[in-house]
């Protein structure tokens, strides 16, 4: 054969770990493939390396005709779906956003209170905040998660920075980590999904420690100690500080000392995570527990702050990372650092949502009002737990469904299967994560007995194949 | 070794120690100096520091369109505080489309446009650059100099840098002879970061010819530029003149990169608004794009904040607001245009010894002065002038009561030799 030219080099990608490599070349009017390599377990440099090669190789044409369609984000994913969903009966149970018993979004009164008071603020400019953001923001935030009169406040070993809601704080910290501490990143099995993209992008290594016990559908403890017992010195451990994402389910206080044991021992690194203070047990200060013992045993951490649910702010994105240290001096070191971090991922944060909040923090009758709503919000998701168990009783629906009232937060892990979760969406068009994970705070007193016969009829149909075969 | 150094201190058995080894970092040369400037109690001291505009009573100014539309939109019950989609609001990123590519850029009909809302202009170059090195990773090319910026966020981003020699001193304009050869030079496949005009901190463009020849050797070497816009508008007067180098690089077949940035142009400084934009070759690749991209941001802020883009978003597609928002961003950069002529009458009439042609020569919110650093800490600390060590000086900070004083300052460091 005589081979005329190579007119391309085509590298085809699967996934990560298999490329499948072409060599074409032109014979006459055909194109033939005269070799094929297969590379398996590639790892990303060699990844980025093949796509250089496939870059240069061809002309300034197809520099982005190697990207390969990349699956829609989980939850968003399912949000576009029942978005799309023209049906009537459609139930939203996906992203957890909070919605009133009428369905609806919700704003709180004292958000819209304090908007309108900033809006009409002649004092106010759109000059840029500092890089780490307003500084009575970063206050009140301290002082609302470790406590108004913590001593670690005072005695500034607190290092705080305005971030971009809970992804942004997560982003900003671990990009720390990634830059100052060496170790991998303990991550709990199940997490929330963003978790470990975001661990990824920072190019961190991340280990499960198993978290979830399906059998009782409650928290492993002992499997958990017994894995951190093993990490390396020095790792890093990502802990929900409550109302865990996805599962619902938290250490109880003799359980958090346990944890602190292993990783005073291990010298683990603390990274909370804390997107639901007082959507727990309705108790902004209780919520706030494995936070503020870890604080009172000593530990230097890094906690990352979202007050995208508590405060209903979603869209203006605040949120805070914290960062433990042992002294002011310290302190110093690690914020000028952190800036950095900050100035190159979007130099600083925007300045409503701090400015709402900030409000709210720190004066006393918002902070109330704040309180006031909160419980109200927080009270629904719980009588709505309440109210879907009952109906899930009346109904008789095979199986244990203590779980829903005994988990917290947001969500509840269901324990139903990613095909009765397809069957749920596809057949009832009720909008789940297929992992079982359902967004309480889209039941509502309307539609809750309608999502209890939905369950009862695919839990059934699981049982009735069972019987049959 | 360093990361040996790192290993060490964090396995030391005491937890006190798990930052020991952090060393402190310097505080941001621009940031910095805008410190330094607040912290000066001085009755004459003069901020030229950081690209902020200024009216001409040294006063922050927020447009008086925005003004109006904020308060539209905070009155609006139809709005709500739901997460935007990860790619932001549809009706800004077609906006932010029109007032880049042009209102009827064939390039936005057949959906080779991948846009994406992102935070400000430093949003938007890290979530490029992100993408870039997920994607097309190869070896970035930057003016010398360039915004102080440019160079930490493509380091963080885990990639090469190189420069290419934009500045010529002894001009003080644009090396265009030097900047193509070097990058005649540049291995096939790198990236070229380019200002779209009113260079930071240069002030210094490229000409129209000069452009085309920076496209040719981009051809030639199958760069692939990455265009950052953070001043349309304040080059020229004129928002369509300054972006022509974007809309002819896209009429020659480019694809491309561009970070758009309405800190400036809208005065939206704080609330983070700008855009992304991605040229691909057509729709399918374009939606392929998007899909990555979406998984950049999703990971660094999960979606953008809502309100600077819905007020921009107004702007941008409303043609009573877009014409009020020209009017006012005409004033805004005249009234810098207005300052440069007044300092270069100043120094004229002082007789400063030096060529002082630049200052006027220049465009945007810089002048690079062509002070050397020890000339600029002197204009600091003993006449309270605050400007970068780079000579870099923002006229929006001048006003006609303080520009003879900084006149008379800048002859006295001249010519303290």
């Amino acid at each position: 054969m005589i081979f005329h030219k190579i007119i391309r080099n085509i590298v085809i990608i699967y996934s990560k770990n298999i490329i499948i490599y072409n060599l074409m070349t032109k014979f006459g009017n055909n194109i033939i493939i005269i070799r094929k390599f297969v590379i398996i377990n590639v790892d990303i440099n060699l990844y980025q390396f093949m796509q250089q090669a496939n870059q240069l190789n061809s002309s300034q044409q197809h520099i982005f005709s190697h990207l390969t369609q990349a699956p829609p984000d989980q939850i968003f994913g399912i949000m576009n779906a029942y978005k799309a969903d023209t049906s009537d009966k459609k139930i939203d149970l996906g992203v957890g956003a909070y919605r009133t018993d009428e369905e609806k979004p919700y704003v709180f009164d004292v958000v819209k209170k304090i908007e309108q008071e900033i809006i009409n603020d002649n004092t106010l400019n759109k000059e840029y905040l500092p890089i780490e953001g307003l500084p009575d923001f970063n206050k009140g935030c301290q002082m609302l998660l470790f406590g108004k009169d913590n001593p670690l406040i005072e005695s500034g070993r607190i290092v705080t920075a305005q971030c971009l809601g809970g992804t942004g704080a997560l982003r900003v910290g671990f990009d720390f980590v990634k830059r100052h501490l060496v170790g991998d990143v303990y991550v709990s099995n199940p997490t929330w999904s963003n978790h470990n993209q975001i661990l990824d992008r920072t190019g961190l290594n991340q280990v499960n420690y198993p978290y979830y016990d399906p059998n009782t559908k409650g928290f492993n403890c002992s499997a958990t100690l017994d894995c951190l017992s093993q990490a390396k010195q020095g790792s890093i451990v990502l802990l929900h500080v409550c109302a865990h994402n996805p599962t619902g389910v938290d250490p109880t206080e003799t359980e958090w000392l346990q944890i602190a044991d292993v990783c005073k021992a291990r010298n683990l690194i603390p990274f909370f995570d804390c997107a639901y203070q007082g959507f727990a047990s309705g108790c902004i200060e209780k919520d706030a527990f494995a936070v503020r013992k870890f604080a009172e045993l000593g530990f230097q951490m890094i906690v990352a702050y979202s007050f995208s649910k508590n405060m209903g702010l979603y869209n203006e994105r605040v949120g805070a990372l914290h960062i433990v240290t042992p002294n002011k001096e310290i302190s110093a070191i690690v914020l000028s650092n952190l800036k950095i971090v900050i100035r190159t991922l979007y130099s600083c944060p925007p300045a409503i949502g701090g400015r709402i909040a900030s409000r709210i923090l720190c004066n006393e009758k918002y902070f109330k009002e704040w309180i006031e709503e909160l419980n109200t919000v927080t009270g629904r998701i719980i009588r709505m737990r309440t109210l879907l168990k009952n109906e899930l009783d009346k109904l008789n629906v095979q199986g244990n469904w203590d779980h829903i009232t005994k988990q917290t937060g947001f969500f509840t892990f269901t324990g139903l299967t990613p095909e009765q979760c397809d069957k749920l969406t596809q057949e009832h068009h009720i909008y789940l994560l297929r992992s079982g994970r359902m967004s309480m705070a889209g039941i509502t007193s309307k539609n809750v007995s309608q999502l209890a016969e939905a369950i009862k009829i695919v839990v059934q149909n699981e049982c009735d194949i069972l019987l049959n075969n | 070794m360093q990361k040996l150094q790192l290993l060490q201190n964090q396995f030391n058995p005491t937890s006190d120690d798990i930052f020991f080894h952090i060393v402190q970092a310097p505080p941001d040369p621009i940031f910095g100096i805008a410190n330094a400037y607040k912290a000066d109690t001085s009755s004459t001291k003069i901020d030229l520091g950081v690209g902020a505009y200024r009216t001409d009573e040294e006063k922050p100014y927020v447009f008086e369109i925005i003004k109006k539309l904020e308060k539209e939109i905070v009155n609006d019950p139809t709005l709500n505080k739901e997460y935007l989609p990860i790619e932001g609001l549809a009706d800004f990123n077609k906006g932010c489309q029109k007032l880049m590519f042009g209102q009827n850029s064939p390039l936005i009909a057949s959906g080779q446009i991948v846009t994406a809302q992102c935070l400000g202009g430093t949003g938007a170059l890290r979530v490029g650059f992100e993408f870039v090195k997920r994607h097309i990773p190869g070896d970035v090319y930057v003016s010398k100099p360039t915004w102080s910026n440019h160079n930490q966020v493509i380091e963080r981003a885990g990639l090469n840098q190189f420069e290419y020699p934009y500045f010529e001193p002894k001009t003080k304009g644009f090396n265009c002879a030097g900047t193509i050869e070097c990058l005649s030079q540049a291995r096939m496949g790198s990236i070229v970061l380019l200002h779209v005009c009113a260079h930071n901190p240069t002030g210094v463009d490229p000409t129209e010819a000069e452009w085309l020849q920076i496209a040719d050797v981009c051809k030639k070497r199958r760069l692939v530029p990455f265009f950052d816009c953070a001043y349309q508008g304040f080059a020229s007067g004129c928002i369509e003149k300054d972006v022509f180098a974007v809309r002819k690089f896209a009429e020659l077949g480019f694809q491309m990169i561009v970070a758009q940035s309405f800190s400036k142009n809208m005065g939206l400084y704080n609330e983070r608004v700008g855009a992304i934009h991605i040229v691909t070759s057509n729709k399918d690749i374009s939606a392929r794009v998007l899909s990555n991209l979406k998984i950049v941001i999703r990971t660094i802020c999960s979606n953008p904040p809502a309100i600077g883009a819905r007020i921009a978003a107004k702007i941008l597609t409303d043609e009573k607001n877009f014409n009020a928002w020209v009017e006012e961003l005409k004033t805004v950069t005249g009234r810098i245009i207005k300052m440069r002529t007044l300092l270069k009458q100043e120094l004229d009439n002082l007789k400063v010894p030096g060529n002082w042609d630049h200052i006027t020569r220049q465009t945007g919110f810089f002048t690079f002065t062509g002070l050397t650093p020890e000339q600029c800490d002197l204009l600091t600390k003993q006449y309270h002038v605050y400007l970068l060590r780079s000579g870099r000086m923002s006229m929006a900070g001048i006003t006609s009561k303080n520009v003879r004083y900084l006149a008379e300052s800048i002859k006295a460091v001249v010519q303290n030799k």
